[in-house]
């Protein structure tokens, strides 16, 4: 819980949030979405107010992989779906952070659509590298999600007082480079985030870490420090991302970056292993290294609350 | 590998039998194989003569990528997939996989023309 006790370059310092919060006992709940107090009434309104909203993330779901880390990709996604479907309150949308096939073939991207539907959500994607090695690079999946896109795909949309982002970094990649978000994405962002307020809760996916997790195995964005820049202001920042197929998470000043398990096969731990190839564990430990990540937004609250939930365990 | 290594077998006879002679290598065709494994490149560095045909196979279970910008770009390589490209022009290739792009090598291109004594 360190972060809570640094103060923030910009903003309200967290400790002065939690000496707000500790009126919460004399009956007003005080608390700061983005460095603006806010009164959330009496507890037992803000109880009342403060149940949120619920978004999912699933990523890396790899339709078409089959080796031996996981024979059957598309069954344990059906797996993964099976488990939204089951829960007891009722998700306003899914982002799916990339890597939807494993080799952009056309039946993959199907055989994804007809599991992912099932769940009847909406879902917001954002492509991985994996999705943009048709013959035309990226034209199948532009064709099937880019609608209402700018350039590779990146897109924002609001929600519940959330402003979300979706951004791509698999494009253009240069030998001995990370991920690239690029010039005219960083533009549009810039354009994107300038009408809002700092007050606004920001939600920012992508597929490969916007931060640097592991710069050998290429496990990073490297422009990202860029778009960080532009979200500075912001007093919360969430950044979720796929691609390292395991959870990792940080916490930097206002912005919380995590990253979500696949629901096709684990990958090892940053220099855990020769190279970050799919990790054969036994059969009965898979499905507790594949799942899905659920994300609730309070209002009034900085922080957004990240669950991640196993397949199995 | 068992290929690979006759042909390197039969490449160093042929090259000893050449220095010995102290004449110019014949232009005849090579082949040689690249194969990757653990998102890696082997070898990462090679040189060969104008005309050398270089077929990479992808031994790991993920698919890469070969990419020379400018030069050639393969289709994704799934396990056991196979890409070959003849090497006409002298000069240095570098090369990456689009996919996972920390994955970098490098082929060196010698003209022919050249006699093997000069390396």
């Amino acid at each position: 819980m360190s972060a809570h006790d640094e103060d923030t370059a910009d903003g309200v310092s967290r400790r002065k949030v939690l000496e707000c919060m500790t009126w919460a006992g004399t009956g007003v709940l005080w608390t700061v979405a983005g460095g603006i107090p806010t009164s959330l009434g009496i507890m037992g309104e803000a109880a009342a107010q403060t149940s949120g909203m619920t978004f999912l993330q699933i990523s890396d779901s790899h339709v078409g992989f089959d080796k031996p880390a996981n024979p059957n990709a598309l069954g344990t996604l059906e797996e993964a779906i099976n488990k939204v479907k089951a829960l007891p309150a009722r998700p306003a949308f899914m982002i799916h952070t990339g890597d939807i096939t494993h080799l952009s073939k056309e039946k993959e991207f199907d055989d994804a659509q007809k599991i992912i539907s099932q769940a009847g959500l909406d879902v917001h994607y954002v492509p991985g590298e994996h999705d943009i090695i048709d013959d035309e690079r990226g034209k199948m999946y532009l064709d099937r999600y880019g609608k209402n896109t700018k350039g590779a795909g990146w897109y924002s949309f609001d929600s519940n007082g959330v402003h979300f982002v979706g951004l791509v970094n698999v494009v253009d990649l240069k030998g001995g480079g990370l991920g690239t978000l690029g010039d005219e994405q960083l533009a549009w962002l810039e354009n994107d985030l300038k009408a809002k307020s700092a007050s606004a809760p920001i939600v920012v996916f992508a597929h490969i870490p916007l931060w640097v997790v592991y710069e050998t195995w290429g496990w990073g964005t490297d422009d990202g420090a860029k778009a960080l820049a532009l979200l500075k202001r912001f007093g919360s920042v969430t950044v979720l991302n796929g691609h390292i197929h395991q959870v990792m998470q940080k916490v930097e000043g206002n912005v919380t970056f995590h990253t979500a398990r696949s629901t096709a096969f684990p990958q090892p731990a940053p220099g855990s292993a020769p190279s970050p190839g799919p990790m054969k564990v036994p059969d009965d430990k898979l499905r507790g290294l594949l799942g899905i990540a659920s994300v609730t937004f309070k209002p009034g609250s900085e922080r957004l609350a990240i669950v991640d939930q196993p397949l199995q365990g | 590998m068992k290929i690979h290594d006759v042909r390197r077998g039969a490449f160093a006879a042929a090259l000893l039998l050449g220095l010995a002679l102290g004449l110019a290598s014949a232009a005849h065709a090579e082949e040689i194989e690249v194969k990757i494994d653990n998102f890696t490149f082997a070898p990462r560095t090679l040189t060969v003569k104008a005309g050398t045909t270089v077929t990479w196979i992808n031994e790991d279970d993920i698919p890469h990528t070969v990419v020379s910008t400018g030069h050639f770009r393969s289709k994704p390589l799934d396990t056991g997939d196979r890409f070959t490209f003849t090497f006409t022009t002298a000069g240095s290739f570098q090369y990456f996989c689009s996919l996972h792009p920390h994955m970098q090598a490098s082929i060196t291109v010698e003209a022919t023309t050249g006699s093997l004594n000069s390396h």
